[in-house]
């Protein structure tokens, strides 16, 4: 197995143009897992770890660019702030060491229906910055995800950054396991809310051959927010409310079996946590000031 | 009653001064001898074994749970660089069998598999990975077979037979009183426990040898060197004294460790290829790799009267043993003695089967058939509790075993017993405080600050998942006791040999213990210390190498190194202090009657210091190996299961308290609180390290351990989808530890290991049960079994 390690993402493009079959590492937590149990026979490896841009991250007009390489453990200590959904995430992923290896330009890579970091990028609405030696192109993260651990990227791209509007509104996460720390998520939800725009968008995950949004469950409350005056009152969201969002978000979802949980039990969960989400997200615009919403 | 006692001198035989809690003594916190190694990481273990000219071995296994099996074609395999040997049962120069109890499982598959991963071939190799892809070239023609995957469909008739004399392994039937009784109040349930693993973080690991003269030599983490070696002489048809086996470091057992894994296979190899050969599992390859607890399918009635007495239980309990016996026979009896717990009742009707089918096998684990059978006594108890407008604890009170007291199988409990006691015991511990609502420590804080709630998600069902910031959360309290015997039963010849040598080092006495009995993060190891500086006066104690040069120390199992092997270490010790005594008198030219051993010198009370250890021992070397039995057990009547079938019970109680979110059936456990006798802590932190480590274990059943099989395949035979408990699922505990000494035992002392391990899953279930109102008759209980998200399972 051939070992590339540039130190230069124009290297590492040049790299990945000449060996499309090369696969990239970055923290590992997912690909050496892999290797080691001989499901993969990678010709080439192409690390990315000496790529030391990668693992920067900018504010550039009102989002924040997540390099690739940005690991779990420094969204969580750098960025809780300006990224509170996707912190709410990276705290759920593994163990420390995890968290201090693995990124979210892994988890992308991966594209595993489970994976953590996707329900708050689509909840937020982020762009996948995919680059190759032909130049860089944005993928919106509703178009990311192609099928079962399968994304949009060509043979010769690799993700440098995931582009996320700074949140104009409270953002929310919860994730189902069956233990209460380092576990695959049974179902995951995130859900964010934006005021200004009167738009809601939401994330599922482990819950569908892909992760996916709830498109009909956004629309019902964007527009039952704006048909009662919610925005504006920031009043209590009736019961009946909470509940068709909860369905819709249900509705929305296509889980199997599997040994992490059944079907019937994620559908379930879903609901729950699409309620219990959404009405945290609302008591923190509730207590924002309109101002400073 | 009598109050239990920390005083040393309440034990018997031994003179009060003489056994003092000295910090390196026995009743001291003697620090291990292997545990920096361990913190550090310097401690070798079994993976770490290493020879320079080694080849690696690896086992091909079956990926069907039955099949015939048409040939076996191994030349391309053999063809591959790098491939020193590929072996199938036809190399195995001895008889191709081995096994615990029954000799029923081949060394390598012959013409039929019977679960998934049984091995069928071996490769030896230059480098691992070489080997492993050899394997995969390895053909196999399979003619795959309809596999029998539930214990009571293996014992239907009509069911295909798996082994020649059919699927009944053992059918134990407990009688007492009348089979027919009634009674005024009556409750029936069905249970069901799924199957658990040992999940011990060392696999299995082991280097073989050869010695050149066609012998060989095994490295091996293990639990019971000379049944090893029993088993691998036959397979190998070489005598004891060419099949030399030396304890490698043992990353845990927990009964996973009695059976064979690679033994054979790795000095097959080696005598094959005249090289050493290391053999190691992989985590996946380790769940094949070694049996599991039994699944238990468990029909219960009780009857009392209506003031609470129990007039009957009457039970039938379902083991699956999987694809070979292993240790089936003695679970079987286990949960059958004992699977009425320790209550008081006239009335006693039990059938316990172990049964084969195509299921992996099944065998030795930590509470060895006393964990299944406690789930479904102590549910039965609360229904009992619940039906009569009873408070659960009363009720067990009530009916509680105590010193004097006849088990089921007639015999007589006869020393303490404090069923009662224990209960009230963790009934009368502080309650933790009400569900946080704003616990404030700092990561509530950083929280609060980024929207968050004002209170630890941690401390909530889901932790920091952020599944509840309160809502749906129920807060429920529950209760468990069990009993279990202690050292193997049933008329098994249960001893162990030490070897201990004392002599003058560098002019300083030095004592040298020397067993076969396995270290495997127990702490055996200190306890032998403990007990030669006690019993010797010395501080200087040097563990030997375990190994088979010596007698057997029997098996690290069923809770008796201690007593077992500490019995055997102690008498040696007092042989050896014999000798000394003797050889300082011949010394001296004169008698003194009290004269013994304490802090490197010879006293006595009337005269105070009379000699030195080192002075009088020289060069002298004394040296003395004791083969030590604990007192005589007794098969049960096969008719009737009465008889003296335990040497000594051990007791737990547990209160669990916990918070279930019953909207989406997710669990945390606040806080555990244990009472349990232990006779006398030779060790009182290593007692509480098995305390905690056995309450995490059977947390984990309740909660989340199970070895999910369908069709007779395991479905997630890893750590992501195997789940054990991690920090933020074992909550702090409150421990008490009672000791009442057993008149019996060395030191008064009794096995510590699995009490625990059996009551702390019930207390878990139990207090779910109280939290949600649900029945919840299976563990582990799932997320779905509370939410109502899948149907239970039909009993
Ligand atoms: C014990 C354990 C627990 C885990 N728990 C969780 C969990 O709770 N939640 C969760 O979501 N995941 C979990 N994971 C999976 C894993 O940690 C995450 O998916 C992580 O985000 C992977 O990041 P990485 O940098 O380690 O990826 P790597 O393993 O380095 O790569 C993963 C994939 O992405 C590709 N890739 C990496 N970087 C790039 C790039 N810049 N451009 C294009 N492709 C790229 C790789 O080729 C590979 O296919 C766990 C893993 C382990 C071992």
């Amino acid at each position: 197995m051939e070992f590339l390690q540039p130190t230069s993402w124009t290297d590492a493009l040049a790299a990945k143009a000449a060996s499309p079959e090369a696969v990239p590492i970055c923290g590992g937590t997912d690909l050496m897992v892999e290797l080691n149990f001989d499901a993969r026979r990678p010709a080439a490896l192409l690390d990315l770890t000496k790529v030391a841009d990668l693992a920067q991250w900018d504010i550039d007009d009102g989002s924040v660019r997540l390099g690739a390489g940005v690991s779990y453990a420094r969204i969580i200590t750098e960025l809780s702030a300006r990224l509170p959904g996707l912190a709410m995430a990276a705290r759920t992923v593994g163990s420390p060491q995890i968290r201090n290896r693995g990124t979210v330009g892994g988890n992308l890579g991966t594209a595993s229906p489970a994976g953590d970091a996707h329900p708050p990028l689509l909840a937020a609405a982020a762009t996948v910055e995919a680059a190759s030696v032909r130049g860089t192109r944005l993928i919106g993260i509703d178009e990311f995800f192609t099928g079962v651990k399968r994304n949009a990227l060509a043979a010769d791209e690799l993700i440098a950054a995931v582009r996320i509007p700074l949140p104009v509104g409270p953002e929310q996460f919860s994730k189902i396991g069956t233990r209460n720390a380092m576990v695959i998520a049974v179902a995951a939800f995130a859900v964010a809310l934006q005021p200004a725009r009167k738009l809601v968008r939401t994330g599922i995950g482990s819950a569908a051959p892909t992760p996916r949004r709830a498109p009909a469950a956004e629309q019902f409350l964007a527009g039952a927010l704006a048909e009662h005056d919610l925005w504006e009152s920031r009043a209590e969201l009736p019961g009946p409310l909470l509940d068709r969002f909860g369905d819709l978000v249900t509705a929305a979802a296509a889980p199997i079996d599997d040994v992490r949980g059944t079907a019937a039990y994620r559908l379930h969960a879903l609901g729950v946590m699409a309620r219990r989400t959404l009405a945290w997200a609302w008591r923190q615009y509730q207590s924002a000031s309109p101002e400073g919403s | 009653m009598s109050t239990p006692t920390r005083a040393p001198a309440a034990a018997p035989g031994i003179a009060p001064d003489q056994q003092r809690d000295r910090a390196s003594g026995i009743g001291g916190n003697a620090a291990r001898p292997d545990g920096t190694l361990k913190v550090t990481g310097q401690f070798a273990y079994g993976s770490d074994l290493w020879a320079d000219d080694m080849l690696w071995g690896v086992t091909l296994r079956s990926p069907h749970p039955y099949a015939r099996i048409r040939g076996v074609a191994v030349g391309e395999a053999l063809a591959t660089g790098g491939v020193f040997a590929v072996l199938t049962h036809a190399d195995v120069p001895g008889k191709n069998r081995c096994g615990l109890e029954h000799s029923d499982q081949p060394v390598l598959a012959e013409d039929v598999v019977r679960y998934q991963g049984e091995p069928v071939a071996l490769v030896a190799a230059d480098h691992p990975e070489v080997a492993l892809r050899a394997a995969k070239k390895i053909a196999v023609d399979y003619q795959v077979l309809d596999p029998v995957t539930e214990a009571r469909a293996a014992l239907a008739p009509g069911a295909p037979a798996l082994h020649p004399d059919g699927n009944l392994v053992r059918h134990l039937k407990l009688r007492k009183g009348d089979p027919a009784a009634s009674a005024e109040v009556v409750v029936t349930g069905c249970y069901q426990v799924g199957m658990q693993d040992q999940a011990f973080l060392g696999p299995e690991a082991g280097l073989a040898v050869p010695d050149g003269l066609g012998g060989v030599d095994l490295y091996v983490a293990t639990q019971w060197l000379h049944v090893d070696q029993r088993q691998v002489c036959a397979a190998l048809g070489l005598p004891p004294e060419q099949v030399r086996l030396t304890l490698a470091g043992v990353g845990g057992a927990f009964g996973g460790r009695e059976d064979l894994s690679m033994h054979v296979h790795a000095c097959l190899l080696a005598l094959h290829t005249g090289k050493p050969i290391k053999m190691v599992y992989n985590r996946e390859e380790s769940f094949f790799g070694h049996v599991h607890r039994h699944p238990a399918t468990m029909r219960y009635e009780h009857g009392a009267s209506a003031d609470g007495k129990l007039q009957y239980v009457r039970a039938e309990i379902y083991l699956d043993g999987g694809a070979y016996a292993s240790s089936t026979p003695a679970v079987v009896g286990n949960a059958g003695t004992m699977g009425i717990g320790p209550y008081v009742v006239p009335n006693v009707h039990v059938d316990c089967y172990g049964a084969y089918t195509n299921n992996p096998p099944c065998g030795a684990m930590r509470g060895f058939g006393s964990v299944q059978t406690a789930f479904a006594y102590e549910a039965q108890m609360d229904k009992l509790a619940a039906t009569l407008g009873m408070d659960p604890v009363e009720l067990r009170c009530l009916n509680a075993m105590s010193l004097g007291s006849e088990a089921p199988t007639g015999q007589i409990v006869d020393s303490q017993a404090p069923v009662a006691e224990l209960l009230d015991r963790v009934r009368k511990m502080p309650l933790p405080p009400a569900r946080a609502g704003g616990i404030g420590g700092p990561s509530a804080l950083a929280a609060q600050r980024h929207g968050q709630p004002a209170f630890d998600l941690r401390d909530l069902p889901g932790g920091v998942a952020n599944t509840t910031h309160g809502e749906g959360v129920r807060r429920g309290i529950g209760y468990a006791v069990a009993y279990k015997n202690v050292g193997f039963s049933e008329g098994f010849d249960d001893y162990s040999t030490a070897r201990v040598r004392l002599e003058v080092i560098g002019g300083e006495p030095v004592a040298t213990v020397h067993t076969a009995a396995a270290e495997v993060g127990q702490g055996l190891v200190t306890v032998q210390q403990q007990i030669c500086r006690t019993e010797l006066g010395v501080d200087q104690v040097v563990i030997h190498p375990v190994n088979t040069q010596v007698g057997s120390g029997g098996s690290t199992s069923a809770s008796r190194q201690t007593y077992v092997t500490g019995g055997a270490v102690r008498a040696a010790c007092q042989a050896v202090a014999g000798q000394a005594v003797a050889l300082a008198q011949r010394q001296l030219g004169r008698t003194i009657a009290d004269l013994r051993l304490d802090g490197g010198q010879f006293v006595s009370a009337a005269e105070g210091t009379v000699a030195s250890l080192a002075g009088v021992l020289g060069s002298d070397i004394i040296e003395e190996t004791v083969e030590w039995r604990h007192r005589p057990t007794y098969p049960v009547d096969p008719e009737t299961g009465q008889g003296f079938a335990h040497v000594q019970y051990a007791f737990a109680a547990h209160r669990a308290v916990v918070d279930v979110d019953t909207e989406l059936g997710l669990v945390k456990v606040v806080e555990l609180a244990c009472a349990q006798d232990v006779g006398k802590a030779i060790n009182p932190d290593a007692v509480l390290g098995q305390i905690q480590g056995g309450s995490a274990q059977g947390l984990g059943l309740a909660i989340m351990e199970e070895i999910q099989v369908s069709d007779g395949m395991i479905r997630n035979p890893s750590f992501t989808d195997y789940l054990i408990p991690t920090i933020l699922d074992m909550p702090p505990m409150q421990i008490d530890v009672l000791e009442y000494p057993d008149p019996n035992a060395p030191y008064g002392l009794r096995g510590v290991g699995e009490p625990p391990t059996i009551s702390s899953g019930p207390a878990v279930a139990a207090a779910i049960r109280a939290a949600t109102g649900l029945e919840l008759h299976r563990v582990p209980i799932r997320p779905e079994h509370i939410t109502g998200s899948m149907p239970g399972p039909a009993p």
